[in-house]
């Protein structure tokens, strides 16, 4: 009886929850002065945000279906990913918090606000961002890349290397820079470590009261790795990440710890912008996706004959269209699209969101047949089985067996293909900023900044750090998603391998 | 077996007035031929009749799919659509926005496509399995562990990083071969090593963890329990009767891209100056020259059908337990 109320009313702490992130998200803004701006793909976020923590509340009254999810993270080198992979999706739900900052006042009338929409990560990265160079420095530089002419007091004129306006600032020589760097570099550690004791102490408190056990006794059974899963391995992983952050976000205050671009901005915050891009890529593409490669996946399945043939008839269709080409085509059109319209977005990034939307449309369309082909052929396989036949005796709609009793035991194989999906998609958005059929070329994503900086390697003397940086960031987020979604096939379903897609 | 392949190809048409159509839908309908012209002239301050001319010059002045005007079977014949989309049946991919024929182009630029595709494609397979094999025989150690997660690191790595790590590697810091470029005949090979060995070796991962899992599968098998029952060494097991079964499911598998081998590889023809159809369709993306996207599209189209076909047949010769039907 108790296990059943408990399930009736599983919702309403997540509810709760959302509603709470609700009112801040649109209540908050308002106390600083600000107007909340959501683009559309930051309300679609908050919409996968919600329907994940639904999934994960459900989850945890549902002990049948946690079997799998516990093996997966036992796994220790998904458990580090997840880790890795929990710190880009915070930097990315960050930056998609969106307000428009008021322009100083003009007396008399009613505050205006900036056109353009300035995140909560924006404003953390406030030293980052507002620290521009001229143009080129390299990592931890003082001196700009190139060489300009200073007129001296005396008439004359000297080319030599200007100093950076925000670089080194107090530094003036090798001894100093040495001891600047050595200082930087402890606080740097030593802030990395208390910010994650601050995280990690309150969830310790709540896990020893949860299992009856003394704070300090959890922390030994933890660091002896005595634990169910591999809690270890996970502070480890955010120790090394949290050290690393502040060692570069302490220098970064400094010096620019990745260099500086073309036009002078700060490599680092272009590099940990971009993280937004690539999630939203990965993650918004996958929810266009998967309402068709279900419902038309699993009636093809079940009701064969001519459904089956419409639908395999489409996907074929769409599959035989080489994937660049149709991304090209469908983006060349919105191009078309939006330049005729220009009058109707209110902001620049409203309209590349527009296109960062229809990019991930685009590659929802050309990715969801992959998925609806598996779900045709796990459906052809249910639908013999005994328990839909004894449905069908008694008279089950066809709608309600397909929700009973077909989706939830395809659901494995979509969880499976979305996580395996993700870091192809991350990896296809330079690919195709590069070819030119990406985001718009005001969005900062690694694609774009891989294809600004595709001419810096022939400088001389190279600029080599944005590239390093973009392809450095993007290869921990995607190595991350790799192994984790390796666990993840590997828990739910060990047959399913690579080759049978 | 020649009544299923006929029936194959009639298959195939409906699939390619389908892309047919959506490409026009792409191309015509969502955008008209005006919005296309004003993106290539520029949206202010054009007159209609700058339009009018652009729009004429390249034959987008005609009715999408009915024309009234016209007389008999014409009505139909005189449209954008038969002009534009109808004709691609014919492999007539008309002219191009600078005016060269695309069929000629295409003709000209598919041999250096070739010239990389193809040694990437057999080297690339004999590569993934030879190190696929050796991380079965090693199966379950730490050199297959380490080797899994060498396999992954390589798939995480982007390929645009392969190219231009290649090539300043290669070309700049070790001077062996020109960085990009392009010549004909047996001079092309010092253009041609590079990019072919870093299409080979991006490959590596995903290939090798693929062909990897298929050769499990098979170790899993009776038929290799028995051979080992007859006391065979475990390497002969695996080359003599292993790699065979395998290469049913691995060379079945590789023939769906054969054909697709014509179109070429969009990066690294573009990153390597090399004069093929993949640098040929990303010029056209980037100069939005949208009659060379639509032929690119239905080519490819018609190839991934061929792909599919020939699948099925060397189902067939491989599979002799496979009946077409």
């Amino acid at each position: 009886m108790s296990v059943n109320a408990h399930r009736r009313a599983w919702y309403l702490r997540p509810l709760l929850l959302v509603a709470v992130m609700l009112v801040l998200l649109n209540g908050l803004p308002p106390l600083f002065g600000v107007r909340a701006a959501y683009l559309v793909t930051d309300k679609l976020i908050f919409l996968l945000l919600t329907m994940v923590i639904f999934f994960v509340a459900w989850l945890r009254t549902r002990p049948d279906q946690l079997g799998p999810w516990i093996e997966v993270f036992r796994n220790h080198r998904a458990m580090a990913s997840a880790v890795v992979l929990l710190c880009y999706v915070a930097v990315g739900l960050l930056d998609s918090i969106h307000f428009r900052e008021p322009l100083p006042a003009v007396d008399g009338k009613p505050v205006q606000y900036s056109v353009r929409e300035t995140s909560l990560f924006d404003v953390l990265m406030t030293p980052f961002r507002t620290r521009t160079e001229k143009s080129y420095s390299a990592p931890m530089a003082r001196y700009a890349l190139s060489k300009e002419i200073r007129y001296l007091p005396d008439g004359t004129s000297r080319r030599e290397y200007p100093r950076l306006r925000h670089a080194g600032i107090g530094v003036n020589d090798a001894h100093d820079l040495l001891i600047d760097i050595g200082w930087r570099t402890a606080w740097g550690m030593l802030a990395g470590i208390i910010v994650l004791m601050a995280l990690v102490l309150p969830l310790l408190v709540a896990g020893a009261r949860r299992s009856g056990m003394r704070v300090a006794g959890l922390w030994r059974e933890i660091m002896a790795a005595r634990t169910t899963l591999p809690w270890r391995t996970a502070l480890m992983t955010a120790l090394v990440l949290f050290v690393g952050i502040g060692i570069l976000v302490s220098l970064g205050m400094n010096y620019h710890v990745l260099g500086t671009d073309k036009v002078g901005n700060d490599v680092f915050y272009l590099a940990t912008k971009s993280i937004r891009t690539g999630l939203v890529i990965g993650t918004l593409t996958t929810l266009v996706m998967l309402p068709f490669a279900i419902l038309l996946g699993i009636a093809a399945g079940y009701f064969r004959g001519w459904v089956d043939d419409v639908i395999q008839y489409l996907y074929t269709t769409l599959n035989s269209i080489p994937g660049v080409l149709l991304i090209a085509a469908a983006i060349l059109s919105i191009q078309v699209y939006i330049s005729n319209h220009q009058a109707s977005f209110a902001t620049a990034s409203a309209q590349a969101d527009l296109r960062l939307l229809a990019l991930c449309v685009i590659l929802g369309i050309t990715s969801w047949t992959g998925l609806c082909r598996l779900l045709r052929g796990e459906t052809l396989k249910l639908r013999e089985h005994d328990y839909i036949t004894a449905a069908l005796s008694f008279g089950v709609r066809p709608f309600r067996i397909l929700r009973q009793h077909v989706l939830p035991n395809v659901m494995h194989i979509v969880l499976i293909v979305i996580v395996l999906d993700f870091s192809g998609l991350v990896l296809a958005e330079a690919v195709l900023s590069y070819v030119g059929v990406g985001v718009d070329p005001s969005t900062v994503s690694w694609g774009n900044m891989i294809n600004n900086a595709r001419f810096e390697m022939g400088r001389e003397p190279m600029v080599w750090w944005t590239l390093v940086a973009a392809f450095v960031f993007m290869f921990m987020l995607v190595l991350a998603a790799n192994l984790f979604a390796d666990a993840v096939r590997d828990a739910f379903d060990p047959r399913l391998r690579d080759g049978s897609r | 077996m020649f009544a299923y392949i006929i029936r194959r190809v009639l298959y195939a048409v409906p699939i390619l007035i389908g892309v047919n159509v959506l490409t026009f839908a792409l191309f015509f309908v969502v955008n008209s031929p005006d919005d296309m012209a004003r993106m290539h002239l520029g949206t202010k301050h054009v007159k209609q009749e700058a339009i009018d001319k652009w729009k004429q010059a390249r034959g987008y002045d005609k009715p999408l799919f009915y024309n009234p005007g016209a007389r008999g079977l014409e009505k139909f014949t005189d449209t954008i659509f038969f002009d534009k989309s109808a004709r691609l049946f014919a492999f007539d991919f008309g002219k191009a926005d600078d005016g060269r024929s695309i069929s000629y182009d295409i003709r000209q630029r598919m041999l250096p496509s070739l010239a990389i595709a193809i040694p990437v494609f057999v080297v690339g397979i004999l590569v993934n399995i030879t190190f696929a094999l050796l991380l079965a025989f090693f199966r379950a150690t730490y050199l297959d562990v380490w080797g899994v997660i060498l396999c992954v690191i390589l798939m995480s790595i982007s390929s645009l990083f392969y190219i231009i790590g290649g090539q300043y590697l290669i070309s700049k810091l070790m001077h062996l071969v020109p960085i990009s470029g392009y010549d004909s005949g047996l001079s092309s090979v010092k253009f041609l090593i590079l990019p072919v060995l870093i299409g080979i070796v991006s490959g590596i991962g995903s290939g090798t963890r693929w062909y990897r899992t298929i050769f499990l599968e098979e170790i899993g098998k009776d038929y290799v329990r028995t051979a080992r029952a007859k006391g065979l060494s475990e390497l002969a097991v695996l080359f003599r009767h292993v790699l065979r079964n395998a290469l049913i499911p691995i060379l079945t598998g590789a023939v769906v891209v054969i054909p697709l081998l014509f179109m070429g590889s969009l990066l690294t023809e573009s990153f390597f100056g090399i004069p093929g159809l993949g640098s040929y369709t990303i010029d056209a993306i980037q100069n939005q020259d949208f009659a060379i996207v639509r032929a690119m599209v239905f080519l490819g189209s018609v190839l991934y059908i061929l792909g599919l076909l020939l699948t099925d047949i060397s189902y067939t010769i491989a599979d002799p337990r496979i009946r077409l039907s």
